[in-house]
């Protein structure tokens, strides 16, 4: 069982239930839960529209677009029928909040595909779990069939004469299939391979229907804005980054575990307070923000809010909330390797730049993490790893090329060290040499 | 009662694969969780299990071992009673998961999806499995184990092989 942490910092919304055995329905009432769903069916959908516009709530998979605004764009009428699709297929190294929402608060999703599709005037949800998570499928499955025997789902839920039906449906294995449109073709049974966009998937998308794609946190965060009121959410946060996340603190910190902070929290705070600074006594070398896709920082460049603006700014990404810290003891060849070892292993082959130049990266970081590199291999990586930005059809090339480019950018230094027949100047006693899988 | 007069499957499985067809608006997206129930308990994607699934929901058999070939928990090949998947991603690598996979590999002696003698383990390394703040961990078949250091390897395997044995006497009885 995932250990629950807490800090006084944290402003606990979406993890309010968590350890309150909320997974049970009567729990989940007894909690406020529901409210939020009846309170959205006596209101119109453009209400509710503008309730999660006005909130500033925005994705929180990773790519931070405003979750009403995607919402506004599902056309009101459609021949085909419309879908909710709630992306629970979490793969992004160092993301594990979505483990924590399906584990101890499974009804939270469930209501949130509710108001979403009475938002957009959609039937029908889907709740797309990764493979590995068959405990959690479990879990939410039953709070599903719980659900339809109380009436809130079904074909007249809470007796309003409105219909809802939610799916759940797992996956089999596939980091890819966490980007929308692969998650699309996966549900239809197909391969995970991406779709060319446009059409977006708010006009043609699952079985050729309008379909909002949201993230499972971004979902289970609903039912709290339409509770507590789109202002006092929105107010949580920073200016267009309303209310708090889940940032899952992982690595070289003393105390890592998901903690939920304001929109916006420092993030130099979130490693030395929040997650007790480094571990062993050891220094900061880097933090990787947002997940392992996006742009390493330096020590110096941490001193920064955690919102989608503001790591922007850094250069960087706020993503899916992982927040990775690596100490001054750990070969950043090494993890650079590791990390596009992840890509190489994932990428579905589409995209020639994204199958290719995975391949070639791994082949080359792992070459010269071993001793064997050229000066001119620094060069060629970054080279390499720039021609694959934008063109892609789907973000996984970007999400490779990324990290790549900031961990040679920023950590030249160690790269020219491994350089001249020398091994890894970070190669400890005892611990085996990382080697191409 | 299955619709599929002959059926590699229990009775409980064919059931729930004929519920299974009907609950989405198009058949087929009862594929990918088809072939991983199936493999759960047949072991892995035999050739039977190929036949029958694309049967069941009209694809030809290329089709579904077309599909069945992307995703990663898929096998074609039998793997131990209980297949070990140590995460060796960023942040369990951070926490030591390479030693933690070394020290599995040493206690059951084998490589890479290699399987014991007696067909109780198999050892692979696995992405991200989503339990980075409580790294490093693994997963032994749907069970996770986090926070792991290499001491608590001897610990877990011997949990597993009493389950086998506690499993098996009960089979017998």
């Amino acid at each position: 069982m995932p250990r629950l942490v807490s800090h006084p910092d944290e402003v606990k919304i979406v993890s309010r239930r968590f350890g309150q055995g909320a997974a049970n329905i009567d729990r989940y009432i007894e909690l406020g839960g529901y409210e939020s769903v009846k309170k959205c069916l006596a209101q119109t959908s453009d209400w509710i529209v503008n309730e999660i516009k006005s909130s500033n709530l925005r994705g929180r998979g990773g790519a931070g677009f405003s979750t009403g605004m995607k919402w506004s764009f599902v056309p009101k009428q459609s021949a085909k029928p419309k879908y909710i699709l709630v992306n629970g297929d979490e793969s992004e190294p160092g993301t594990c909040k979505d483990h924590l929402i399906f584990l101890h608060d499974p009804h939270a999703v469930i209501e949130g595909t509710i108001i979403a599709g009475l938002a957009v005037g959609a039937k029908s949800g889907f709740i797309y779990l990764r493979g590995e998570y068959r405990y959690l499928l479990e879990i939410l499955e039953r709070a599903v069939a719980d659900a339809y025997a109380r009436g809130f789902l079904g074909k007249n839920i809470f007796g309003s004469g409105t219909e809802f039906e939610i799916i759940t449906q797992t996956g089999a294995g596939a980091y890819e299939v966490g980007e929308e449109s692969a998650l699309m073709e996966s549900l239809e049974g197909k391969r995970g391979i991406p779709r060319i966009k446009p059409p977006f998937p708010a006009v043609v998308g699952l079985y050729g229907g309008p379909t909002v794609i949201n993230n499972a946190e971004t979902v289970a965060t609903v039912p709290h804005v339409i509770a507590m009121g789109a202002a006092a959410y929105a107010e949580l946060g920073t200016p267009r980054n309303g209310g708090t996340r889940l940032f899952c603190l992982s690595g070289h910190v003393q105390f890592p575990g998901v903690y939920e902070l304001p929109m916006g929290y420092n993030l130099k705070k979130m490693i030395y307070e929040v997650g007790g600074g480094v571990a062993n006594g050891n220094q900061l070398k880097a933090v990787v923000p947002g997940g392992s896709s996006t742009p390493v920082l330096r020590p110096e460049e941490i001193d920064i809010g955690m919102d989608f603006d503001q790591v922007g700014k850094a250069g960087s990404m706020l993503g899916s909330g992982g927040v990775v810290v690596i100490d001054d003891h750990t070969c950043v060849v090494e993890f650079a390797l590791r990390t596009i070892g992840f890509y190489q292993h994932e990428s579905c082959g589409w995209c020639i730049p994204c199958r290719e130049g995975t391949d070639w990266l791994k082949k080359s970081l792992a070459r010269f993490h071993a001793g064997f590199g050229k000066a001119t291999d620094i060069d060629n990586i970054q080279y390499l790893a720039e021609n694959m930005l934008g063109r892609t059809f789907c973000p996984l090339g970007d999400a490779a090329a990324m990290p790549t480019i900031a961990f040679v950018k920023k950590f030249r230094k160690e790269f020219e060290d491994h350089l001249n027949g020398e091994p890894c100047p970070f190669a400890r006693e005892g611990v085996p040499h990382l080697t191409v899988v | 009662m299955s619709t599929e007069t002959i059926s590699i499957f229990s009775p409980e499985l064919a059931t729930r694969f004929d519920a299974l067809v009907t609950k989405y608006p198009v058949k087929r997206s009862a594929l990918v969780p088809m072939l991983l129930y199936a493999q759960d308990e047949i072991g892995y994607l035999s050739d039977a299990v190929i036949t029958e699934i694309a049967h069941r929901l009209g694809l030809t058999e290329l089709d579904v071992r077309n599909v069945a070939s992307y995703y990663s928990m898929l096998r074609f090949k039998p793997a131990g009673r209980y297949n070990i998947q140590v995460c060796t991603n960023i942040c369990c690598m951070l926490r030591g998961a390479y030693d933690l996979y070394e020290r599995f590999r040493e206690e059951l002696n084998i490589g890479p999806h290699g399987a014991t003698a007696d067909g109780l383990f198999s050892l692979e390394e696995v992405e991200c499995i989503g339990a980075c703040s409580w790294a490093p961990a693994i997963q032994v078949n749907y069970d996770f184990h986090d926070e792991l250091t290499p001491d608590l390897v001897p610990g877990i395997l011997a949990d597993y092989r009493g389950r086998a044995q506690a499993e098996g006497s009960k089979n017998h009885a």
